[in-house]
């Protein structure tokens, strides 16, 4: 037996039968399913094999206004006027219910936005059900949180999210607007709205009562009749740069919260723990085929490491399999849309033109579907594209140093200011450089991390407010 | 024996700790309640802006990189000056801003400089956080300064509005650019000869004179800008700042304006006006042998 | 090795870097989440078994005990013909002759720990004693431990010197370098440890006597497969690895398998580069792989204990 064949995992698929699709979907208002006024309808797509799933309402401005007043007619007829202590317990039952219908909820996220099951199963659903039970905790205890200052809630929110962490995105937003004493009206994205629907009706289970939370599902025009809509008292957007500039110019509230796009910089010095460091790099990058506003995208290693480093990094994006979102050993699923996959292949032609070379993990891609293999950049400078602007997508592109000074310019020198990682074995350089770090959130020794006591968000165009933590509260509350 | 003829001082713009003139030779006067010339001030054109912006992001990271217990030394060191001149400034209070209490106004801006001088070092411990973190991981958030903060001054007081505004924005770091009030040009000049006496570093703090309208919308433009502190309420000019500013996401901090007694309360102070300005970094280590 | 090699194993660079505990534990726990279905089960569990070193290592071990599992080695399950031998018989020195004759044109191999095993406390020179007699006896594979103590207290020269010297004792026979890692505690001392024992000559480096808990684990296995990487690309030598201890069921043995392949690659996926030290794990293998072939859940009692 010492010559062996080759061994190959089996494909492991996860059945879909837990799922029960309806043929269509309404928005969900004041505790009902509904059409849009004007029987608008659009569909949504399985990204791994570009078959339409379902129909799912088309959300307009009338939609909007009677979600709006769903929601205000909530708050202050019952949700302003309910104890916090109980509103902490409702948020409590969602956890529950949550964690309870997990699997169906995971395989529905992998089904529509194209995610391995095993991020939606390991990663986006339970961290999804810990939001709520973390915020849960915090709705009778907000004063704690101000110390000497009074807080209030701010009425009705409205909630846009991005379709790359669908229910994880909805659960950042609704758990802490609801724990503070809002209602919400909350607007899935146009490719991935089926979490955000199921989580509507397990609200309905939990005995919510109606109009505390409505889901208005749509395109970009339903977001911008939400987000300029006068009746709300907050927005919470998490989106592109480009649409949060555009939010800023349009909103009717002046409370916003802007959670936008990143290029962060991965940092890796030469006594860095490297193998721990290649793992933080796939981990920073192919997480989520790259739809992560906090991706690593930028690999900056020490000269002197880095022929060793990208070494390691190809040997590794070896073993990343790519496919079948649904089969428990992909590990890197399909891209969210054709819209994004043409995205990422024009920046790719982008970084090949500008001189860079191209790498990938594999060219045996599924026939049907959207997909990119994971891929990285050599000989990348700084002012290329694929080093300034955000893919969004499985591209790294690698750059080196030489020295801490360098190493700190070049990760700050963006537009953005989300998140960056620092890989070295020596203290007293990781606590210099995180303060050097014009960003959000620094990783040091790790990446990709993320806890609902953490708070998270941008510096500079990469939005402001944070969720999450004590401090992510102040985005849903009047502190005075 | 004849009246001694008196010598007027020049007022010029305080950018980078240095007094200069403004780069566009235009200047304004400055009229008492009975329209009394008080001097002549530089108009600062967007070309100082230019320069204040330069000379302000160089100083923030050094101002920031200072520790907490010498950033207030410094604000109180600024109360200190101020309480020292305060028969001048009170006599400035009444003749420019019209002030009917000028005492007050005085002493509650210098008690102002103390109290955000005790903010200093204890910012992070209220703001910030040990995140207990669901695994093996040593968490913790600390406020950052937001970075360039514009201040517009505000319009009601002469003094205090002013004064509080700068010192709720630099107590955690930021450097600012201060746009005096329109109807206090001279006061605000003044008290940058207290700041250029008060071992501020140079561009930590600056102050243009100018006609408030004519520079929001390059404050609001300007990509190194960070931030603006608006408090005259406003409505269009808001929407202006929000539509011009969006350009670079500018944190904004408006407010109604209040008067300059509600200024002189202890209400008008408090670290959620320190928090305006900061940003919060959280930072992830894992823990193990 | 030269002094020159031995102080660039000391100093950072890419045979000896730190490792982060917490991120080494996370890659090791992604590798169980690998799911290995079918076929790909089936021939996972006939990996294992060729790739077992079944090892009886107590104070009561016999001439009859050894035998036994000897001809439990040969066929592990007389009632199924494509069930394949086990790698190698794991002994006491004592007891290489019994196992030599028991295996004789088998195939199977005749591995002996030595050293003074498990503990390794006896002067060099007895110890070398030891492993000639040995590998003099048949033993084809010799199990050594290092010097822990040493190691622990830096003097890696030692260690190294040590490691060369029972190499040498060897003869033709391959030998396998236990390092202990239980004892060694941390992932940087276990790196460093392994890559002295490679550099000293080591076959495979192997992790655990298995008398000392923790015994293997998939974190400390993987951080000595990463520094077989190292040390190959390095070399172009290629080493073997030996988890031992702890190892008990099907499950575990496919998770190390999915571990080697992911992290050395197919090539290494062979009894002659990765071996699993344990006793009870066979019973489980076979029990599974009956279920595989049957689809009836096994009862233990199905199997011999020997």
């Amino acid at each position: 037996m010492s010559e062996t064949p080759t061994w190959d995992y089996a494909p492991a698929p996860e059945s879909s039968a837990i799922v029960n699709l309806k043929e269509e979907y309404g928005h969900f208002i004041g505790g009902e399913s509904v059409p849009s006024a004007d029987g608008a309808t659009m569909e949504t797509i399985n990204p791994a094999n570009e078959q339409v799933l379902t129909r799912f309402a088309k959300g307009g401005q009338e939609d909007v206004d009677r979600a709006v007043a769903s929601a205000r007619k909530a708050y202050d007829e019952v949700w302003s006027k309910i104890s916090a202590a109980d509103r902490g317990k409702y948020l409590y039952r969602i956890a529950r219910l949550l964690q309870e219908r997990s699997r169906e909820f995971a395989i529905l996220e992998s089904m529509d936005g194209g995610k391995p099951i095993r991020e939606s199963r390991d990663i986006d659903i339970p961290l999804a059900a810990h939001h709520f039970f973390y915020h849960a905790g915090w709705a009778d205890k907000l004063p704690y949180a101000f110390p000497n200052q009074t807080v209030n809630p701010l009425g009705v929110a409205g909630q846009i999210i991005p379709w790359n962490f669908p229910l994880l995105m909805a659960a950042w937003k609704l758990a802490p607007a609801l724990a503070c004493g809002n209602t919400v009206v909350l607007k899935p994205a146009e490719t991935t709205p089926l979490t955000a629907l199921l989580l509507a009706e397990l609200i309905q289970d939990a005995g919510l009562p109606p109009g505390v939370v409505n889901v208005v599902t749509g395109a970009g025009e339903t977001g911008a009749a939400l987000s300029s809509h006068a009746g709300v008292d907050k927005i919470a957007f998490t989106g592109s740069t480009e649409v949060g500039k555009l939010i800023q110019r349009t909103a009717k509230t002046r409370n916003l919260t802007l959670e936008l796009g990143g290029k962060a910089a991965n940092i890796v010095f030469e006594d860095a723990p490297l193998d721990q460091a290649v793992e933080g790099i796939i981990n920073g990058i192919y997480f989520n085929q790259g739809h992560v506003c906090c991706a690593g995208s930028r690999l900056l290693v020490q000269e002197s490491v880095a022929d060793l480093l990208v070494e390691k990094l190809d040997h590794r994006i070896k073993s990343l399999r790519v496919g079948d979102p649904l089969d428990k050993n992909t590990d890197v699923g399909a891209i969210n849309s054709r819209e994004q996959l043409d995205r990422i292949c024009e920046l790719v032609e982008s970084g090949k033109a500008e001189g860079s070379e191209l790498h990938q993990s594999t060219e045996d891609l599924p026939e049907k579907g959207w997909f990119f293999a994971p891929s990285y950049f050599t000989g990348v400078a700084p002012s290329h594209r694929i080093a300034r602007e955000e893919i969004f997508g499985p591209v790294l592109s690698i750059m080196t140093f030489r020295t801490p000074d360098e190493a700190v310019e070049k990760a700050n020198n963006t537009m953005y200011g989300l998140s960056a990682g620092i890989w070295t074995d020596k203290g007293s350089r990781i606590f210099k450089l995180l303060g050097e770090m014009n960003a959000g959130v620094v990783w040091a020794n790790t990446f990709n991390k993320f806890d609902p006591s953490s708070p998270f968000g941008g510096y500079k165009e990469s939005g402001y407010g944070r969720e999450g933590g004590k401090q992510g509260l102040a985005a849903y509350l009047e502190v005075k | 024996m004849a009246d001694r003829l008196k010598v007027n001082k020049t007022y010029k713009l305080y950018i980078g700790g240095a007094f200069v003139r403004s780069e566009s030779g235009y200047t304004m006067s400055s009229h008492d309640q009975e329209d009394n010339l008080i001097a002549h001030v530089c108009k600062a054109s967007r070309k100082d802006l230019r320069d204040t912006v330069k000379a302000a992001r160089s100083a923030q990271k050094g101002w920031a990189g200072r520790t907490a217990y010498n950033r207030g030394q410094i604000l109180y060191r600024i109360g200190e000056m101020l309480e020292a001149r305060s028969t001048e400034f009170e006599d400035l209070l009444i003749r420019e801003a019209g002030s009917d209490d000028p005492k007050a106004e005085l002493q509650a801006s210098v008690d102002r400089c103390v109290y955000y001088a005790g903010w200093s070092d204890k910012i992070d411990a209220i703001l910030g956080s040990v995140n207990p973190i669901a695994g093996s991981f040593f968490g913790f958030t600390v406020p950052e300064p937001t970075g360039v903060v514009a201040v517009v001054a505000d319009e009601a007081s002469g003094l205090v509005g002013m004064v509080s505004q700068i010192c709720s924005a630099v107590v955690s770091g930021n450097t600012v650019i201060v746009i005096a009030p329109d109807r206090a040009p001279v006061i605000a000049m003044e008290f940058a000869e207290v700041l250029a006496t008060s071992d501020v570093p140079k561009g930590v703090i600056n102050i243009l004179t100018t006609e408030k309208a004519g520079l929001m919308t390059h404050l609001a433009s300007h990509r190194d800008i960070n931030a603006i502190d608006y408090r005259d309420g406003d409505a269009a000019v808001e929407q202006s700042l929000l539509d011009e500013g969006a350009d670079n996401l500018k944190r904004m901090r408006f407010s109604d304006s209040m008067t300059a007694a509600e200024w002189n309360e202890e209400s008008a102070q408090g670290l959620s006006e320190i928090a305006k300005f900061v940003e919060m970094k959280s930072v992830w280590h894992p823990v193990g042998v | 090795m030269p002094a020159t090699t031995l102080s660039s194993l000391l100093t950072p660079g890419a045979q000896n870097r730190p490792i982060d505990k917490i991120g080494a534990e996370e890659r090791a726990s992604k590798f169980t989440k690998r799911s290995i279905k079918k076929e790909a089960k089936v021939q996972g569990i006939k990996l294992a078994i060729s790739m077992t070193d079944l090892t009886t290592l107590e104070g009561k071990d016999s001439p009859g005990k050894v035998q036994q599992l000897c001809r439990k080695g040969i066929t592990p399950d007389p009632q199924d013909p494509s069930v394949p031998s086990v790698a190698a018989i794991c002994v006491y020195p004592r007891l290489v002759p019994v196992a030599v004759k028991a295996l004789d044109g088998s195939g199977v191999h005749v591995a002996s720990v030595a050293t003074a095993f498990p503990s390794g406390q006896l002067d060099l020179e007895e110890r070398l004693k030891e492993v000639r007699q040995a590998a003099e006896d048949g033993a084809d594979e010799i199990d050594m431990v290092i010097s822990r103590g040493a190691f622990l207290a830096g003097e890696y020269q030692l260690v190294f010197d040590e490691i060369a010297a029972i190499k040498e004792a060897c003869g033709d026979a391959h030998l396998k370098v236990i390092l202990e890692t239980g004892e060694l505690e941390t992932y940087d001392n276990v790196c460093r440890a392994s890559h002295i024992a490679m550099h000293a000559g080591a076959d495979f480096i192997k992790t655990s006597t298995g008398k000392v808990s923790p015994a293997a684990t998939m974190p400390v296995t993987l951080v000595m497969l990463e520094a077989i990487r190292d040390f190959h690309r390095e070399t172009g030598k290629i080493i073997g690895m030996k988890p031992a201890g702890g190892i008990r069921t099907s499950k575990q043995a496919l998770h190390y398998l999915v571990m080697v392949k992911e992290t050395l690659g197919d090539r290494w996926l062979t009894p002659d580069l990765f071996r699993f030290g344990a006793s009870s794990l066979l019973n489980d293998l076979l029990m599974q792989l009956r279920k595989q072939t049957t689809g009836v859940y096994q009862s233990p009692e199905d199997f011999s204990k020997d």
